[in-house]
């Protein structure tokens, strides 16, 4: 019996990690909507397409941080040697002075998962937009 | 309903009062807080200062942007003056503000940041009152997210309680600038 009572705890405990891994999953490059929302936690010092008191966020995924041309960057930046992927993007949101410790985003971190992986879906999203497309080179660059 | 007539509606009035009325005592409150506590913030020192110091310089930086673009709100010539009035009143807060975070990263003993000579805005996107409002409330919206943020990682108590206070202020300008949109001021119970 209590064999059994074990074995239905476990798999309980099977069903529920199934269930929890399960939005994870299916979530897969995360929901851009929401993404969209999440990112107007940013705004107060970032932007898509221009610099702000952070940099701007086209282009994001695949450089190497700290290397927007023009950009003031703090020397842990600098000197982190991070490209930027959805893995690294995600350790650096959920906690970005523990992974850059120096930093100038004293920013506490995006601590639920799942809004992580919304935000960066966003950010890829957002990357072929007519405003981050207008960055690329050969194209006229956004008059302001 | 345009929103000249929002922002004149009476109870827009009445808070825009109450807001010009209490606002100078709730900061001189957290800057008398701040600056009392001056030595010991100046004793600490170390590694915890250096980070406080650059947690505030990148807040700085966003209030003396909110500066400039309250500045081109103000200019745009789009804005009616009860909402031009409110707007210059809430960059009269960031200057406040950044004023006491610069004068806070001296005793510290860092420098504090400069305003840039020029600062980018969405410009060809303000065409309206209700653009350069939307774009106001979208600044202050992620300044609340960004002081939230911010406070737990001071290593100065002190520091975290002054840096709440400046969230609790632009938590209200968001609020009242969702309120003259025709907006709900105040959209849900917690902040993130």
């Amino acid at each position: 019996m209590a064999f059994a009572r074990g074995h239905a705890a476990a798999a309980l405990l099977l069903m529920s990690g199934v269930l929890l891994a399960a939005p994870d999953a299916r979530a897969g490059a995360g929901d851009v909507k929401n993404g969209e929302a999440l990112y107007g936690r940013c705004v107060a010092c970032h932007a898509l397409a221009y610099d702000r008191t952070g940099p701007r966020h086209c282009g994001l995924l695949g450089r190497m941080a700290g290397t927007v041309k023009g950009f003031q960057y703090s020397d842990a930046m600098k000197h982190s040697n991070i490209i930027w992927t959805p893995g690294t993007l995600d350790r650096f949101l959920a906690n970005p002075l523990k992974m850059v410790p120096g930093t100038a985003m004293g920013y506490a971190g995006v601590t639920i998962p799942k809004d992580r992986r919304d935000l960066i879906a966003y950010l890829r999203n957002a990357n072929n937009s007519a405003e981050c497309r207008a960055l690329l080179p050969g194209t006229a660059p956004v008059q302001r | 309903m345009s929103f000249f007539t929002m922002a004149n509606d009476v109870s827009t009035v009445a808070l825009r009062r109450n807001f010009l009325g209490k606002s100078g005592l709730i900061l001189s409150g957290a800057a008398v807080a701040l600056l009392a506590g001056k030595d010991a913030l100046a004793a600490k020192g170390g590694e915890s200062t250096e980070q406080d110091i650059r947690i505030l310089n990148t807040a700085i930086g966003a209030e003396l942007e909110a500066i400039a673009a309250y500045q081109v709100g103000a200019e745009s010539g789009l804005l009616q003056p009860p909402v031009l009035a409110l707007a210059v009143t809430f960059q009269g807060h960031h200057k406040e503000h950044a004023d006491i975070l610069s004068r806070t990263i001296v005793k510290l003993g860092g420098k504090p940041a400069a305003a840039k000579a020029k600062y980018n805005f969405p410009t060809e996107k303000l065409k309206t009152q209700a653009d350069v409002l939307q774009f106001a409330a979208s600044l202050e919206k992620g300044a609340v997210s960004a002081y939230l943020n911010a406070v737990p990682l001071f290593g100065n108590a002190d520091l975290a309680k002054a840096a709440a206070s400046i969230l609790g202020d632009e938590a209200m300008h968001w609020a009242i600038l969702r309120n003259a949109l025709g907006e709900v001021p105040v959209p849900s119970a917690f902040m993130s």
